[in-house]
């Protein structure tokens, strides 16, 4: 039984959003998945511009080491703006 | 007094909604559940052209009559459509051969109406017709990418791709056949002669077939013709039998 | 829509049955990474399990099963209602019926994804459909007589669908949660013209109001099973909600959810205009819920293991349009890979 390969979906709904993963689908080539993410993830006008990308071509972060990939960030607190405490009416802050 | 395009532009609305008719019989009946949802999709951009172009209608031809009255209080000699569009959907192959042909035809004839019922000043029916250029141009464009995938695909799909050609070729002569209510309509300075289109229309699909490694669309040993003038095959009374039993049951009702 | 009235879904008994090919190599053992404690630091917290987190087989097991079957109830579904596309007497009602299929369809394919997240594939979940060994919403085993079952459909069986959705929607499961998001925002135009295709015929003629009736009168205890068997009480030690529960898969029993249904529906049919086929039926002041008969559990046990009016009609209806496009699906596959072959030609 023949088997369509898995599509990742990615939908950007306005200009000046960034593309956002919406879900997946089954296609054979690049041109149908297109055809396909357009019916299914835009039938309700919810996009400007779609991205599909073969799921075997994604590489994602093991969870399993997450703490050498993601715990230096964690005690680098001053990258967050809540971090700092400032006098409310400075603007533009 | 009613504009002489009207004729010609029912003709469109009834091609319209036969052949939405005939695409709601694959949902659920698809090769993949994507497809349910593709068809579904054409299916509707034309059940919204045809409801679009019937309420115009029945505002300028007098009548008064409501979208639902010409699709379920008219009889089969009535209708105007192409036999090529109340044609049982058969297989996926003959499915997207019809699709390709009438998506095709659609994209020009509804850009020659957009734009001169644009130059006439008839608004409502230049924005029903342009949009039905765009939604017709990913249709063809959705038919094109399915006959080159069943065309150079695997043996059997080429076999059953050519083998749908065979069984559509006769129903295409008429796409391109002039009627009266064409001529009326081009003469009145709205859309375009049907015969006039053939040649672009048979072109782009000819070059989508020879990419796709089919045989070219043979010579029929028949020619279906006759639809513009109400005179349609025999499935088209059963068709008619299902689509409008139900609001022909229970006249006067709303529902 | 998604109902839970399956069958027996006996966790541990499917973790035995179902053990399906994973599509991607382990990170180490489920057992193992659940020993670390992470998966339940996670469910205690309400976070959401995300695929790549180790989980307990079981779990994984019992989402596949539950997420695969919602899936294949959606798919199903499609033909009950998509058989009266042709025959809708209005435009109108044409187009909103083909538009709503269409939905059915989309949210199938937004659950199979989710369902495969879970390192199993579409095609293998859709074997499963096709040989019975996974099962859809019980309810669409009986047929859509009249144009009124449409609407019936649509307010009551979509109603259901919903009380069932919207906490899923906070299952402890990421994809499953989100296609649940997706899937309750689009639903809401699924009960909302069920209501309305009702509310007008019950202002129609004799004929139509008599049609509306009757279809109310078929689809309202159905509809009831579709929340599945009793599982409270003394019924809780029985079933498998428990377990459910503790994971984050479930938040409310079948009862809790059933009881919220009727609460919501008989006001309604009384603003329709409606008689809901139930004699028992009366408001409890005490309890402050609807107090309503017994349903008919035999009923739901025979038509569950298929001796329904259209199990076998839906399942080969199903089948053949696989089996009949399967050609298709070939052909798409030789073309993409001719496609690609010059490349790695040219590559080597």
């Amino acid at each position: 039984m023949s088997d369509w390969p898995l599509w990742e979906v990615f939908v950007r709904a306005k200009r000046g959003l960034s593309h956002t993963h919406v879900g997946s689908l089954h296609a054979p080539d690049a041109a149908l998945a297109l055809h396909n993410a357009r019916d299914l993830y835009t039938r309700r006008q919810e996009g400007v511009s779609i991205w599909v990308v073969p799921a075997a071509a994604i590489t994602a972060s093991s969870p399993q080491e997450r703490d050498p990939l993601f715990e230096p960030a964690a005690d680098k607190v001053y990258r967050h703006p809540t971090f700092y405490d400032v006098p409310e009416d400075v603007e533009y802050l | 007094m009613s504009p002489p395009c009207v004729p010609a532009v029912l003709a469109l609305a009834d091609d319209a909604l036969i052949y939405a008719q005939r695409l709601g019989e694959w949902i659920s009946r698809a090769p993949q559940i994507e497809e349910d949802m593709a068809l579904a999709n054409v299916g509707l951009d034309l059940l919204g052209r045809a409801r679009s172009l019937y309420t115009w209608l029945g505002a300028v031809d007098g009548s008064g009559r409501s979208e639902d009255d010409f699709a379920y209080w008219r009889d089969e000699r009535e209708f105007r459509h192409l036999w090529l569009v109340e044609r049982p959907g058969g297989d996926f192959a003959d499915e997207m051969v019809r699709l390709l042909l009438m998506a095709s035809l659609d994209v020009e004839r509804y850009a020659a109406l957009a734009s001169t019922a644009s130059v006439a000043g008839i608004d409502e029916l230049a924005g029903i017709a342009g949009k039905a250029v765009n939604e017709s141009t990913y249709h063809r464009d959705h038919a094109r990418l399915w006959v080159l995938r069943l065309g150079d695909g695997t043996e059997e799909s080429r076999t059953r791709m050519n083998a749908a050609l065979e069984r559509v070729a006769p129903y295409v002569d008429e796409l391109f056949t002039d009627s009266w209510a064409d001529r009326a309509a081009v003469a009145a300075g709205i859309g375009v002669l049907p015969s006039s289109l053939r040649s672009s229309v048979l072109g782009y699909v000819g070059s989508v077939l020879a990419e796709a490694t089919l045989d070219p669309l043979p010579e029929p040993a028949w020619h279906a013709r006759g639809g513009r003038e109400g005179l349609h095959s025999e499935v088209c009374g059963f068709m008619l039998a299902e689509m409008q039993h139900l609001a022909r049951s229970h006249p006067g009702a709303t529902w | 829509m998604y109902g839970n009235d399956y069958g027996p879904t006996d966790v541990a008994e499917s973790a035995a049955q179902d053990r399906l090919p994973r599509r991607d190599e382990p990170l180490n053992a489920a057992d193992q990474a659940a020993l670390d404690g992470y998966f339940d630091e996670l469910i205690d917290a309400d976070q959401r399990i995300e695929p790549r987190d180790a989980m307990p087989e079981a779990y994984r097991q019992t989402l596949i099963r539950m997420i695969a079957q919602h899936a294949h109830s959606e798919i199903i579904g499609m033909q009950p209602e998509g058989n009266w596309i042709t025959r809708a007497p209005s435009l109108r009602r044409k187009a909103i019926l083909m538009a709503k299929v269409q939905d059915e369809a989309g949210h199938g394919l937004y659950l199979y994804s989710a369902a495969e997240t879970l390192g199993v594939t579409r095609e293998e979940l859709l074997d499963r459909l096709h040989t019975g060994r996974q099962k859809y919403s019980s309810i669409f085993n009986y047929p859509t007589l009249t144009w009124a079952d449409v609407g019936a459909i649509g307010w009551l069986v979509d109603g259901a669908a919903i009380m069932n959705q919207v906490p899923l929607c906070r299952c402890s499961y990421g994809p499953y949660a989100r296609a649940m998001v997706r899937v309750c925002k689009e639903e809401s135009f699924h009960q909302r013209q069920g209501f309305e295709i009702l509310w007008t015929l019950a202002r129609g003629t004799e004929a139509q109001v008599a049609m509306a009736q009757d279809a109310v009168n078929r689809w309202w205890w159905p509809s009831l099973m579709m929340f599945g068997p009793p599982d409270s009480g003394e019924k809780a030690a029985t079933g498998h909600t428990a377990q459910s529960m503790a994971w984050g898969i479930k938040r409310f029993s079948n009862d809790d959810l059933r009881q919220k249904f009727v609460d919501m529906t008989v006001p309604q049919a009384e603003r329709i205009g409606l008689t809901l086929p139930d004699p028992d039926l009366r408001w409890n002041e005490e309890r402050g819920h609807y107090d309503f008969g017994a349903v008919d559990w035999d009923e739901f046990k025979r038509v569950l293991s298929g001796d329904g009016p259209c199990n076998a009609a839906r399942i080969a209806h199903r089948v053949k349009a696989h089996e009949d496009g399967a050609w298709v699906r070939e052909a798409a596959v030789a073309y993409a890979r001719k496609a690609q072959a010059p490349a790695e030609v040219g590559a080597a």
